[in-house]
């Protein structure tokens, strides 16, 4: 085994692990970076969504081989403070109900909202469906997201204007 | 008497004094005796604590699954206790009987019914002694003094004293025992919107959730299982998985053989590398269509009486033109998004359990019984739960670690992987009921008759099991003459509650068969149904706030079709509208109208949650939920043949709460029941084919 080098949440990271260990039980066990969860090992729920180089992926069926060189994000990295627009998205529409998806949501949402930083009902459809939420917030989420584009979007005016 | 009134009627009120100082404020739920046997030894369980520091600290007995119970109590504590809500704290305690009763858990949707009175009983005695202490201090009478944002003001001077500042004085105090409640109309916090206090942790992946619990020194283990229910192990060879890297040790337990390693995946790997011979056992012929077999033949022979009112059989007989129905349910599993774990740490003097279990009392028995200790040397130590909805009840999975722990000597997480959820759950049971019904000259139900098979998985008692039977027995209705008997097949598969329980699938038949007798008497399905509730004014209320919101009766845009169901169960009343159309050979259910009775809220924000929340659950069984066997095998391995619904398949729902003073009633598991019928009328609306067997399959549509 050599050790694989990747940049995890902004830092510097090496593991010595399988190389075709998944990245979700790399991040879980190795690590201890709990918040990404495992939901079906076969990326057919996505609860267990991180970003890899700004792509939404599902960590349960990333070798963390390919994961070498690359940048991975996090729910813990996603924001310090639950400052991501995302995050504060869902706090203001009080989406989770028992929680344990939520991590994957927001990570599959706040990659969306990079792509499409005003998404119609039909994008999130199509951006969200890979993550399963047996509680049944879908309407709190797209709710959520229409939210995060607000907030995104009236930020950015602030930046503009300041320059 | 129902249990949740038992529950109410034996609270009881206690304080003492804090390890730590300050208030301690236990509210009871056990007999007086054993109360205050309880308190003279200073033991002192679910309780309030108000620490010099002025933190407020609630202490749940209960579990957070997702259904807002550390939200909803929080509140119902403060509201009484006049102390900033944002800023309670909560913790769960471990197991007492004691001082919580025999089953200490969430089920049944009772944590606010249960809860409703002791929690606030215990803010009242606590604010009470606290206004007690500031005035002893102040040397002035108390009715000068109230109580205001967690201090307690004079009225006269407008000083004010902190809670911290006066609890270690009050705890000295002498427990009023009839602090008085609020009038509900006097509530500032309760029965208003509030945002959930578990969401911050929860968006930012801090919540810690049963598998994220990590125990110094512990491996991670997964289990092979026989694939047949009820198979035992013959013999293994682990040559291979011993082999595994990071595979530590390879163990045998009573259900199988388990894989231990430093990390889930090497366990998992390591059980995949595993050669285990099965002894089958008796189950290892059984398949669907056996099963199906087995009720069908049961179905002719006469069952034990679950209900009988009027002469159903007189009437039966004479009667010139006889209604008959055919329903059938599959066997469901409860797939929580957190496929199932726990760690257990066996030692010689004791047994330490952390799970997210939905009974804390059952996972306590499991490990004393297993490890042979004591019950009160078993610790468990409850996490939140990534859904429940009658799974978590089990603690099977509790007893698998706790078996592996002793086996291998160290602490262990047993994860358990989405296959061996779906294949090794304890189902919905499958259940097939026919129905006979007649109707009078004018389209009124005279005759209601039904047999209703299903295997018992409530207990029988004289031969009725009576979760198996609720929502068919218990109709609301006003019919002269009902029968309703029944039968409980014992086909071997495990079974449990699953949210909603025996209304999950009975009241898809019952208001299915409504909608049959409504449209063979050539009425509209509402009309027909508000003249049989005449006498049950909260089941009608419902039906006719979801009518007027629905717009039941007026024109639809082409390709849309309305359905409708009422059901009353745990204590509360609702009806849904579905709108739906179909293309493609799918149904697509574009908009659900729910008006829901559920007596006093104490939040209607998680109200309209659990109402959303348990419309998803059951629309994704009505939709796509079947438990198939073959050679005793469960055939469903994952989402891709287990698929919940996603997304883009989300209805529209509108939800309607009905404004009422009576008691609460329950919540978490009220909507589950009707979606189905409401759906599946709506389909008879479209294409005038009935829908008698779930879940609704694509030449259902046609």
């Amino acid at each position: 085994m050599a050790a694989i080098e990747f940049t995890l949440n902004g830092k510097r990271q090496s593991v010595d692990v399988a190389p075709q260990m998944p990245l979700l039980w790399v991040l879980r066990d190795t690590l201890g970076l709990t918040g990404t969860k495992f939901g079906c090992g076969l990326q057919l729920c996505g609860a267990c969504t991180v970003h890899i180089n700004g792509v939404a992926t599902r960590s349960c069926g990333t070798a963390i081989s390919s994961v070498a060189g690359k940048n991975v994000t996090t729910i813990e990295g996603l924001s310090p403070d639950a400052g991501h627009p995302v995050q504060r998205a869902w706090i203001e529409a009080d989406v989770p109900q028992c929680g344990y998806c939520q991590s994957g949501q927001i990570m599959s949402a706040a990659a969306l909202l990079v792509r499409k930083p005003n998404p119609s009902d039909a994008d999130i459809d199509q951006a969200m469906r890979g993550n399963l939420c047996r509680c049944g917030t879908y309407s709190a989420i797209r709710e959520a997201i229409h939210r995060a584009a607000r907030y995104a979007s009236s930020s950015k005016v602030e930046t503009g204007g300041g320059q | 008497m129902s249990a949740v009134q038992k529950l109410t009627r034996r609270s009881f009120l206690k304080t003492g004094a804090a390890a730590a100082g300050g208030l301690v404020l236990g509210f009871y739920l056990p007999g007086k005796d054993e109360l205050e046997a309880q308190a003279t030894i200073g033991k002192l369980n679910a309780f309030v604590r108000i620490g010099t520091d002025d933190a407020v600290t609630l202490y749940i007995h209960k579990a957070e699954m997702g259904q807002g119970t550390v939200t909803s109590l929080s509140m119902l504590l403060a509201e009484e206790l006049e102390c900033d809500w944002k800023k309670i704290r909560t913790e769960f305690p471990g197991v007492d009987p004691i001082a919580f009763g025999p089953v200490q858990g969430v089920f049944g949707s009772m944590s606010i019914r249960t809860s409703w009175e002791p929690l606030r009983k215990a803010g009242a005695t606590a604010c009470e002694m606290l206004v007690q202490a500031a005035a002893q201090k102040w040397g002035v009478p108390k009715a000068q003094c109230r109580a205001e944002n967690s201090t307690i003001v004079n009225l006269a001077t407008k000083e004010r004293l902190s809670y911290g500042s006066l609890a270690e004085a009050a705890s000295k105090l002498p427990v009023p025992q009839n602090a008085s409640l609020k009038d509900p109309t006097l509530f500032k916090l309760v029965g208003k919107p509030q945002k959930r206090m578990d969401t911050p942790a929860k968006v930012t992946g801090k919540t810690t959730f049963g598998i994220d619990v990590k125990v110094p020194g512990m491996l991670h283990a997964t289990l092979q299982r026989c694939p047949v229910f009820g198979g035992k192990v013959a013999s293994f060879d682990a040559t291979k998985a011993r082999a595994v890297p990071g595979v530590k040790q390879v163990v045998q337990i009573s259900s199988g053989v388990a894989v231990l390693a430093d990390n889930t995946w090497a366990a998992m790997e390591g059980r995949k590398a595993l050669v285990v011979q099965w002894d089958e056992g008796p189950l290892a012929n059984t398949s669907s269509a056996t099963i199906r077999n087995t009720f069908a033949d049961l179905a002719e022979k006469s069952g034990a009486v679950a209900r009988k009112e009027g002469d159903a059989a007189a009437a039966l007989s004479g009667a010139p033109r006889k209604i008959e129905a055919l329903y059938e349910a599959p066997y469901l599993a409860h797939a929580p998004m957190e496929p199932l774990n726990a760690v257990a740490h066996v030692r010689a003097d004791g047994c330490d359990v952390w799970t997210g279990t939905q009974i804390q009392t059952a996972a306590r028995e499991t490990a004393a019984q297993i490890t042979g200790l004591p019950a009160d040397k078993v610790q468990i130590h409850t996490m939140y739960l990534g859904g429940g909805f009658g799974r978590r009840g089990r603690a099977d999975f509790v007893a698998e670690a706790v078996e592996i722990s002793r086996a291998a000597g160290v602490p262990v997480q047993l994860q358990w992987t989405r296959d061996d959820d779906l294949q090794h759950d304890t189902y919905r049971p499958a259940s097939y009921t026919k129905f006979t019904a007649v109707l009078d000259a004018d389209g009124n139900p005279t005759v209601w008759n039904a047999r209703i098979v299903c295997p018992s998985f409530g207990g029988l008692r004289n031969g009725v099991d009576r979760t198996a039977v609720e929502g068919i027995a218990e109709i609301r209705y006003t019919i002269p003459n009902i029968l309703v008997d029944y039968i409980p097949p014992d086909v071997g598969i495990p079974t449990s509650f699953w949210r909603s329980v025996g209304y999950s699938q009975n009241t898809f038949f019952t208001e299915s068969f409504m909608d049959e007798l409504a449209a063979a008497a050539r009425k509209d399905p509402v009309e027909f149904r508000r003249k049989l509730l005449s006498k049950a004014p909260r089941m009608l209320g419902v039906l006719e706030l979801a009518a007027e919101k629905a717009g039941w009766g007026k024109p639809l845009p082409a390709g849309r079709f309305r359905g409708v169901a009422v059901v009353d169960n745990l204590g509360s009343f609702n009806a849904q509208i579905a709108e739906i159309s179909i293309d493609k050979g799918k149904v697509r259910v574009q908009r659900v109208v729910c008006a829901v009775d559920c007596g006093y809220v104490v939040n209607p924000a998680i109200v309209k949650q659990q109402i959303e929340s348990g419309i998803v659950y059951g629309l994704s069984a009505a939709l796509r939920g079947e438990i198939t066997l073959d050679r005793g095998r469960v055939q469903q391995t994952n989402f891709n043949n287990y698929e919940p619904l996603r997304m883009d398949e989300m209805p529209v729902i509108e939800t309607y709460i009905v404004t009422s003073t009576n008691p609460p009633g329950g919540i978490g598991e009220a909507s589950t029941p009707a979606i189905a019928p409401a759906v599946t009328n709506a389909i008879f609306s479209a294409t005038g084919k009935r829908i008698r067997k779930l879940p609704i399959r694509p030449e259902d549509l046609v």
